[in-house]
């Protein structure tokens, strides 16, 4: 397997939790995305944030349905921020985007920043 | 004063007529109004052909300029006239004849014998019988004008009944839909002239994935042809699962076809055996017009002699074979193309085609600019003389006329390989005008592909490569990905649907092929038995989601 090259760090605090995500969501970020999303325990609304994420993968988004499955079973809102215009138009493609909340803060590193 | 043969045919079909009502006035029994309704009564079919066959009067027969000129009832026994009707008249036992003048056109004879007592008509006779022909010469003339055109409508309806059924029997006969050839684009057209030809084209499913090519034209028109074109098919159809050669197969349907062919009728007809996974094809060609190809910048023809089907029996023909490269096209075409003329007579010929075919592009594309440019060609108030068959095939692959290489490179098949891939590429596609969001795709893509190709094609075995080939023409970018997994096919897998995975019902995963597919302006796939690879094109002007940007 490829290098571990994704950090998750949970913050949580009243019921809400922030998982900030740092680096690439491929095939190696299973342990890292489990871990995190095992912390939020407690808290209602979990909040994604991948302005620090530079690739997503399509194992990286298989990874993310799973933790929308558990999310559902757990009755835990999700919540993204900080998506790329590429990566906020592949969870709409790929219909991620209708089973969590994506913040409107689209980054303007990639994408065209004229638009939206 | 001239008299046409329709004028003439109709004083004939009158005499007959008329001649049963004289019949009868001699009798003494039927009243003036019964013998009306004789003549109004309508001929049967069999008793107009026995009356234009049992009297005609030549045009130049003194007796029609004299009846044309004559008023009232004429003495037949009277006249001095050097003429064969008034002879025939007269044999028949005719001693009275009323002309039957309508606009001043004469339109048929009121012949009356004589009196049963043998004495001359008095001018009352005359005068009833003058009545009678003023009164009923309109009203013959609307009865022939009303069967003349029944008959015309009649014609008319069996030419188009023929036509329908020529139509529906080429119809029936054509493939209903094309092959699908893993690696290969196929397209074909058919348009059938008024008259409905004896084109037609044929894809035959043989063992090993081999397909057989088809193209023929049977010569004549209508439904002669269109059966000769199915039994032809049938034959060949049959022919091919039996036979592996090309030339053998047309030379048994050549010994089927020729003890029942109608004289004077043959068949022009093509038969190539295709390999789509290695692109070789072996041909033979029964003196069908020459299937054009376009390969590598170069243009040829699929030459191999043989006699047309259906001439002469125990015939042999020459078979030959070639390899169609990646991105090669081929073009089976009928006369109708390339022997259609313009209004000076000159015919479209081959050398527009040629030209054409070597442009590239897609198969559906090529046929659309055929018919173009036929129709510029031909004017558009010009009828179609013959059928038009084109059927066209287009390898995948290959670099397209112009298109420069910018980066080719392998990778062995290790997880996160995909990064570098994904890099390289970007950096080859720097120089060319992608919107940024554009560019993001192809990454995607790019890393998706090459991740497919690591895990499905090379099942991560370091030791298999994958090979990675950038280029670009005016129209596109196109990255090629190919893994060594040529051999086998690969399975469909299901599109992903975000509810079944949420779910359980189906895997988190298998949405490779899926992001490819929304990430580039066209995707193929092919293999060779050997690689299997996927295309990815990026439209360099536009694309599918120029406006999707806007």
């Amino acid at each position: 397997m490829p290098n571990v090259t994704l950090e998750a760090t949970t913050h949580a605090a009243d019921g809400r939790a922030r998982i900030e995500l740092r680096g690439d969501i491929d095939s190696s970020a299973r342990e890292a995305l489990g871990a995190a999303y095992a912390e939020t325990a407690g808290a209602h609304e979990v909040l994604l944030d991948f302005a620090a994420v530079d690739y997503i993968n399509s194992t990286g988004i298989a990874l993310i349905v799973g933790m929308l499955a558990r999310a559902r079973a757990d009755a835990r809102a999700i919540t993204a921020r900080g998506l790329s215009r590429h990566y906020r138009e592949i969870f709409e493609i790929t219909r991620l985007s209708d089973f969590m909340t994506i913040l409107d803060d689209d980054r303007t590193d990639q994408g065209d920043p004229t638009h939206e | 004063m001239s008299v046409t043969e329709r004028t003439i045919r109709r004083v004939a079909w009158r005499r007959s007529r008329a001649a049963t009502a004289a019949a009868a006035a001699s009798g003494g029994e039927t009243s003036p109004s019964e013998l009306l309704a004789a003549a109004h009564e309508p001929l049967s079919a069999a008793e107009a052909q026995e009356a234009t066959e049992s009297f005609e009067i030549a045009p130049n027969d003194p007796l029609v300029a004299y009846f044309q000129g004559s008023v009232g009832a004429v003495d037949v026994n009277a006249l001095d006239l050097d003429s064969p009707a008034l002879t025939a008249l007269r044999a028949e036992g005719v001693s009275l004849v009323v002309p039957l003048i309508t606009n001043g056109e004469l339109i048929g004879l009121l012949n009356v014998g004589r009196r049963l007592s043998d004495q001359d008509f008095s001018a009352d006779d005359r005068r009833l019988l003058e009545t009678l022909a003023a009164q009923a010469a309109p009203a013959v003339r609307v009865g022939q004008l009303v069967r003349e055109q029944q008959a015309e409508i009649r014609a008319r309806g069996r030419i188009e009944q023929e036509l329908a059924v020529a139509q529906l029997i080429q119809q029936n006969f054509l493939p209903k839909q094309l092959p699908a050839l893993g690696g290969w684009e196929v397209a074909a057209y058919y348009r059938a002239a008024r008259a409905v030809g004896g084109d037609f084209y044929d894809f035959i499913e043989l063992p090993d994935g081999r397909l057989g090519l088809v193209i023929g034209d049977v010569t004549d028109k209508g439904v002669p042809a269109a059966m000769v074109m199915a039994a032809t098919r049938s034959v060949l159809r049959a022919s091919a699962q039996r036979l592996v050669e090309p030339g053998t197969v047309l030379a048994r349907v050549n010994d089927n076809l020729c003890p029942d062919i109608p004289e004077n009728m043959f068949v022009t007809c093509f038969y190539g055996v295709l390999d789509p996974a290695s692109g070789h094809l072996r041909y033979a060609n029964a003196g069908h017009n020459l299937p054009l190809v376009a390969a590598g910048g170069e243009s040829s023809d699929l030459r191999a002699t043989g006699m047309p089907l259906g001439l002469l029996p125990s015939m042999s023909y020459e078979e030959r074979e070639t390899t169609l490269a990646p991105g090669a096209s081929v073009l089976l075409y009928s006369d109708g193309l390339v022997e259609a003329h313009d209004r000076e007579r000159e015919m479209f010929g081959t050398e527009r085609v040629v030209e054409l075919l070597a442009r590239g592009g897609d198969c559906n594309a090529l046929i659309g600019e055929l018919l173009g440019a036929l129709d510029r060609f031909t004017g558009e108030e010009l009828e179609q003389e013959d059928d038009i068959t084109l059927v066209a095939l287009r390898r995948a692959g290959g670099e397209p006329a112009g298109a420069a290489v910018l980066d080719d490179f392998k990778l062995a098949s290790e997880p996160g390989n995909e990064r570098e891939a994904m890099r390289r590429v970007a950096a080859a596609a720097a120089p060319f005008a992608l919107t940024p969001e554009r560019r993001e795709r192809l990454k995607t893509a790019t890393a998706e592909a090459t991740m497919n190709a690591m895990e499905h094609g090379n099942g991560y075995r370091r030791e298999l490569d994958v090979a990675v080939r950038v280029s670009a023409d005016a129209r596109a970018l196109t990255v090629a990905i190919s893994d060594c997994g040529g051999a086998r096919a690969i399975a469909p897998a299901d599109a992903p649907d975000i509810d079944a995975k949420l779910d359980g019902r189906q895997s988190p995963r298998g949405w490779g092929l899926f992001l490819i597919e929304r990430m580039v302006d066209e995707l193929r796939q092919r293999s060779d038995g050997d690689r299997h690879t996927v295309e990815l094109v990026m439209n360099l002007e536009g694309g599918r989601d120029a406006e999707r940007d806007t």
